[in-house]
């Protein structure tokens, strides 16, 4: 069989503006598909928990728009995976939407768009506990009770091979997905032209980041990916950028608990035996990848909750003996918005930068704190109202902290705005789990239309 | 003659990031085999070094490798809370490997 090329712009599309550069020469080497995905769990619970996204549309639609235009002109697939960041039924939409104003606006040709959804209703979640198939917990997490499912505001689960792999059946040119791993995207792609499982998962799992397995660093550039029924080659398409035996293989571990495996929904990649060899300056070719069919089939499920509304304020610290009782200084304020709002019922949280803001107890130098700190305060309660004053407490009497030997006795912290500004709602992840299914498809709804 | 360097000096890559909601990981990446395979000899991270260096509890680490084909060590642990929950310092987990930068390797060996 010949080999099927896959050019990927962008890791995260929408997050930044992929490089039109390195694109436009991965589409003059003459792809067979252009694919990438635009989501991801790092951008924390909030969008999924709003249904927003993390990305500005002006990014999202750049995007889309060199790829659809791109894509039309050599007349080959597009594919996107997890639209909007969250892969929410709502970003699907959005997608699709942007999709036909594109395509409007530059008066293309007709061609086939296909979406699925990847949303899942709290009801089916809990008919399934019901049921006693138990929601299994991820990472040490217990499995799900109903009161965790229903804290949770939104769920979504994450698609595998299988709803693109019916688009593609059905002639998509362009197909939106909802939220699916990052690798099926690319897998789908090559197990529809008849590539086998353990090269085309592979292909999935180095191409999801574009130019993450390419050095030197630099993000946002295309790299294409080819696959034949024996192996996988990754080649960088920015002048500057080489795909390496170290770059390659490095990447095979990123983000990931450990370098050999990674799941998808109905199997699992094993990267134990693979070898890596530099075949040409900018390529490299790996063989000896396997694919594992799961035994059951088990969907990943990401949940987010909402916690409160949020304010958040800053303060400033720089007399040595406050930095020095920082903490009593914070103990302070609690006890203040304690005896206004009693012991339960709002949150506030502290991070002390300066001290151990970035890492918490982690941090190995928290007992050498800076010559300046800063405070930064959320505050969260059930209402925006109070919200607001939860957090203006738990800032304004950082400035009136009774600390005994304190020479500064007209403040005893900086403002750089004497205001709490109202930050997103706090959110958590309320699921990071599997549910256990019989059809790949039950929990991704497809659908085509025309445009043009 | 000093037989000890930093660990910034002798890695090309020492970084770290969410792997999932739940967990951040470390890689730890050498551009030659010899380098790697000092470090290795070193004793200077293993399951115990690294969680004393983040003074975590051993069962919060989940995984330790050592990846020969990317001349790589890399470990992970998890989070006492999910990333992005109010009051996480760092939502992508991605500046979590400063500790490691200064880490004293002995090169002797």
């Amino acid at each position: 069989m010949p080999s099927m090329k896959i050019i990927c712009p962008n890791g995260h599309l929408g997050f930044a503006p992929l490089k039109k550069g390195s694109f436009h020469l991965g589409v003059d080497a003459n792809p067979d598909f252009i694919a990438a995905d635009s989501g991801s769990d790092d951008i924390g619970p909030v969008p999924l928990g709003t249904d927003t996204c993390a990305s500005p549309k002006a990014w999202q639609e750049h995007d889309l728009e060199e790829m659809l235009l791109a894509s039309r002109r050599i007349g080959v697939p597009m594919m996107i995976g997890s639209a909007g960041d969250t892969g929410t039924n709502s970003r699907v939409d959005m997608y699709v939407q942007m999709i036909r104003d594109i395509a409007a606006r530059h008066k293309l040709p007709a061609f086939k768009i296909g979406w699925f959804y990847s949303e899942v209703g709290k009801d089916k979640i809990l008919g399934k506990i019901r049921a006693g198939s138990p929601i299994k917990g991820l990472d040490a997490r217990e499995d799900l009770t109903e009161e965790e499912l229903g804290a949770t505001e939104r769920v979504v689960a994450m698609a595998g091979v299988h709803p693109f792999l019916k688009l593609l059946e059905e002639g998509s040119d362009v197909i939106i997905g909802g939220r699916s791993s990052d690798s099926a995207i690319f897998a789908a792609a090559a197990l529809h032209k008849g590539y086998p499982e353990p090269q085309s998962y592979y292909l999935g799992k180095v191409l999801e980041c574009a130019s993450f397995c390419a050095e030197p660093y630099g993000a946002k550039e295309t790299v294409m990916g080819e696959i034949t029924d024996d192996f996988v080659e990754v080649t960088a398409m920015a002048p500057f950028q080489r795909c390496t035996v170290a770059s390659v293989a490095g990447h095979a571990m990123y983000e990931r608990s450990n370098p050999f495996h990674e799941y998808v929904a109905g199997g699992l990649l094993d990267m134990t035996n693979c070898s890596y060899d530099q075949v040409a300056d900018k390529t490299t070719r790996v063989t000896g990848m396997d694919f594992v069919p799961a035994e059951e089939f088990r969907v990943k499920l990401e949940g987010s909750g909402k916690v409160g509304e949020r304010f958040v304020g800053m303060a400033g610290i720089r007399d040595p003996y406050t930095i020095a009782h920082v903490d009593e200084v914070i103990a302070w304020a609690r006890a203040q918005t304690e005896e206004r709002f009693g012991k339960d019922g709002w949150e506030l949280h502290y991070n002390v930068f300066g001290r151990n803001g970035v890492m918490g107890d982690m941090e190995p130098l928290k007992d050498k704190p800076g010559h300046e700190l800063c405070i930064v305060v959320q505050g969260i309660a059930p209402t925006r109202e109070m919200a607001e004053e939860v957090t203006m407490t738990g800032t304004r009497q950082l400035f009136y902290a009774r600390l005994p030997d304190v020479k500064g006795t007209a403040g005893g912290v900086s403002f750089v705005l004497d205001e709490v500004l109202h930050a997103s709602p706090a959110y958590r992840w309320t699921l990071n789990h599997t549910m256990s299914v019989d059809d790949p498809l039950e929990l991704f709804p497809t659908h085509t239309a025309m445009i043009g | 003659m000093n037989t000890r360097k930093k660990l910034a000096d002798l890695a090309k890559t020492i970084r770290s990031k969410n792997a999932g909601t739940d967990k951040i990981t470390f890689d730890i990446i050498f551009r030659e085999k010899a380098t790697y395979e000092t470090v290795k000899r070193s004793g200077a991270l293993t399951p115990e070094t690294v969680c004393e260096i983040l003074n975590v509890d051993r069962a919060r680490l989940t995984d330790f490798v050592e990846y020969d084909p990317a001349f790589a060590i890399k470990f992970t642990i998890l989070r006492l809370r999910p990333s992005g929950s109010a009051g996480d310092g760092d939502i992508f987990g991605a500046q979590q490997y400063a500790p490691f930068l200064d880490l004293m390797i002995d090169i002797s060996n």
